[in-house]
């Protein structure tokens, strides 16, 4: 498609921090993102690096207390025709202006579907709902729509499910239903906050086909935060790799698994057990715990945990992102040392 | 491993939960979690369980070790004076000696350990209530073990809630080593941890099989870990095992097609290999009412009419590796 390759959406030194008792709480210090038309974006990090917020911030439903700064510019696209391109972060959280954002152009599926879907509402008032607001005020063309996307995502029977509760169906069930109802809006982007975590193997390989191809007839971009490295290695096409509320590398899915210059991506893939690896022998794993991250030290993040990290050079300023090549920047000082020395 | 001492050998377990209807409470039928497990282990060996959530892996883990009372079977255990006992026959005493020999290792580090006891109550619960060790003594073990699993003696007097996932983990770990076991079932114990962070689980717990020469049957959903971890692999589906094998082989060789299934749709770390997927439809069977003939048929593409009348036998393919299903020979 002629479209692709357009900028759908960009992050600028995106922050959200959170002022508590203790200190400053940088759950997202300093992110730089664009996401094109019919790409996917994968999120990877270990859990309480700030994938989450990352995501909640887009769509502006992160917690009052937190404070976001930097842009999010969001391209409409062409069913919001005759808009300049909107800085979400500068919009009312509960303006007209975000909530025809939320569902509707971007939408969200969330991990845990038992807690997101509303338990005393039908599967199909609920999806309802959001293409009332959104696309249509009829309410039979609304039903029709919604019967529409509950087949496409695969649910069974969709004139009787249409009618039940959340708790009536299985986990893989009711995360179709997430999906239908994220896709009900046919949004441009489409934030996938951890959407097979919860499920079994074989059902997580039903989903993960099932977003692939949604993703193909509907030419949406994706981004999928995940911390399974091979659920990236499956969906994505860019990585950003996160530690500790910043983007520490950032390349196309080969590079990353292929040529991996951050000591954390390295040692990130190093610590999987996979099918490579004979059996029987040790994994290598990363020394230590995510350190707490209130008042952290001067320097690099990763310092305590990194088996390359030198002292004076690793902690004595904060990292910038370094380009290697084009579209691969990596957030370490050494591995810039040594690039910008090779290219002298 | 093929010539150790066999320390716990399984036969025909059953674990059936009466499900109860109607306002007298009636059994109208029943959930068979564990139907007809066989299963055994040699010493020191790593047994892996793997199967899809509701399969019945956690209730056969704790059939074996009479946390849930089993519904019928033997589970034959080789006690410290090398005798094989049979742990189902024996009485609330015994049995508590026998605890002592085998342990759990629970899944989720945050709801697992007590909030209000501090790790070393924790460590030395068990020694406590078997009346082991107290005093000077006691004290003396917790410190050791504490130093066992790879934690500071100085984190003893701390609460649970100061510590991390993977440090909850090594906790749980040396709660369950303090009597000293020689058996432990690991129940999904690297499931809720960071893959950095599990990585280290797994390294300690093979550290402790090589020091203290401990068998576990290693119960997990994922198939990496269970590759990494495993000598032999049993699959479990709907309350039977359907492929006994080494891991070697059944990774590199699966036969029944629902191992076969579950392979093919684990995610590859690799954006470069490109698996052919054969995605399984539908969900795992209800186990309250679960299809005629072999369970796996409804989901199965190579399903034939027999498998649809007739309940599978077990067939050996080649040394040491038992498939139950029909066309096992013939796909």
């Amino acid at each position: 498609m002629s479209k692709n390759g357009k900028k759908i959406l960009e992050l600028k030194d995106l922050s959200v921090h959170f002022y508590l008792d203790e200190g400053i709480l940088k759950a997202v210090d300093g992110v730089d993102l664009e996401i094109k038309r019919g790409e996917t974006l994968g999120i990877v990090g270990e859990s309480g690096c700030g994938k989450s917020v990352l995501a909640y911030s887009i769509l502006k439903i992160v917690p009052t207390t937190a404070r976001v700064r930097g842009e999010i510019i969001l391209h409409p696209s062409d069913s919001m025709k005759n808009r300049k391109p909107i800085d979400i972060v500068k919009l009312n959280p509960q303006g007209e202006c975000i909530r025809s954002i939320r569902g509707g152009e971007i939408a969200i599926i969330f991990q845990e579907p038992m807690q997101a879907f509303s338990l005393i509402h039908t599967i199909g008032n609920q999806i309802l709902e959001s293409v009332l607001l959104h696309v249509t005020e009829d309410l039979v063309e609304a039903r029709k729509i919604v019967l529409d996307i509950l087949k496409e995502v695969g649910i069974s029977n969709a004139e009787q499910r249409i009618n039940e509760y959340p708790q009536q169906l299985s986990g893989g069930m009711r995360q179709r239903a997430m999906i239908a109802m994220s896709l009900s809006c046919n949004p441009s982007i489409l934030i996938a906050d951890e959407p097979t975590t919860a499920l079994d193997v074989t059902v997580q390989a039903q989903i993960l086909k099932l977003i692939n191809e949604l993703k193909k007839s509907f030419n949406s971009s994706i981004i999928f935060i995940t911390h399974d490295l091979g659920v990236i290695a499956e969906m994505c096409d860019k990585v950003a790799v996160m530690y500790l509320g910043k983007i520490v590398e950032y390349a196309d899915v080969d590079t990353i698994f292929h040529k991996p210059l951050h000591p954390y991506t390295i040692a990130l893939l190093n610590s999987i057990p996979s099918v490579n690896k004979t059996a029987k022998s040790r994994l290598e794993p990363i020394e230590g715990s995510v350190p707490y991250p209130i008042n952290l030290p001067k320097g690099c993040n990763f310092y305590s945990r990194c088996k390359e990290a030198r002292d004076g050079i690793c902690n004595v300023r904060d990292i910038q992102m370094f380009e290697i090549e084009k579209g691969h920047s990596v957030r370490c000082i050494r591995v810039q040392n040594k690039y910008s020395k090779g290219a002298k | 491993m093929e010539n150790g001492k066999v320390i716990l050998d399984v036969k025909g377990l059953k674990k059936y939960f009466p499900i109860k209807a109607g306002s007298f409470r009636k059994t109208s039928g029943f959930i068979k979690a564990v139907d007809d497990v066989n299963l055994f282990m040699y010493e020191g060996e790593t047994i892996g369980l793997v199967g899809e959530s509701g399969c019945g892996k956690t209730t056969l883990g704790r059939c074996i070790l009479r946390v849930i009372e089993p519904t019928s079977g033997s589970t034959l255990f080789r006690d410290r004076k090398g005798k094989m006992v049979d742990v189902n026959a024996l009485d609330v005493k015994e049995m508590r000696t026998m605890w002592r020999d085998m342990q759990l290792i629970f899944q989720d580090p945050y709801s697992s350990l007590n909030p209000r006891m501090t790790v070393f109550n924790i460590i030395a619960e068990p020694l406590l209530c078997n009346n082991i060790l107290r005093g000077k003594a006691l004290r003396n073990r917790v410190f050791e073990i504490i130093e066992l699993v790879g934690l500071s003696s100085r984190y003893l007097e701390c609460y649970p809630h100061a510590f991390s996932g993977g440090q909850r983990q090594r906790i749980g770990i040396a709660r369950a080593l303090a009597t000293n076991p020689r058996f432990i079932v690991c129940d999904e114990a690297v499931s809720a941890l960071d893959v950095s962070v599990q990585a280290q689980i797994l390294n300690l717990l093979q550290d402790l099989q090589e020091k203290l020469n401990i068998s576990y049957i290693f119960i997990s959903h994922d198939l990496g870990v269970i590759q990494h971890i495993s000598d032999r692999v049993y699959v479990m589906y709907v309350g039977k095992i359907v492929e006994v094998s080494s891991a070697k082989d059944i990774f590199a060789n699966p036969k029944h097609p629902y191992t076969r299934a579950l392979l093919s749709a684990r995610p590859t770390p690799d954006p470069r290999v490109k698996l052919k997927r054969t995605t399984l439809p539908g969900e795992i069977a209800n186990p309250a009412n679960p299809p005629s003939g072999c369970y796996f048929h409804p989901r199965c593409k190579y399903a034939r009419d027999i498998c649809r009348m007739e309940a599978p036998e077990w067939k050996e393919v080649s040394k040491g590796h038992f498939v139950l299903c029909h066309r096992a020979l013939k796909i």
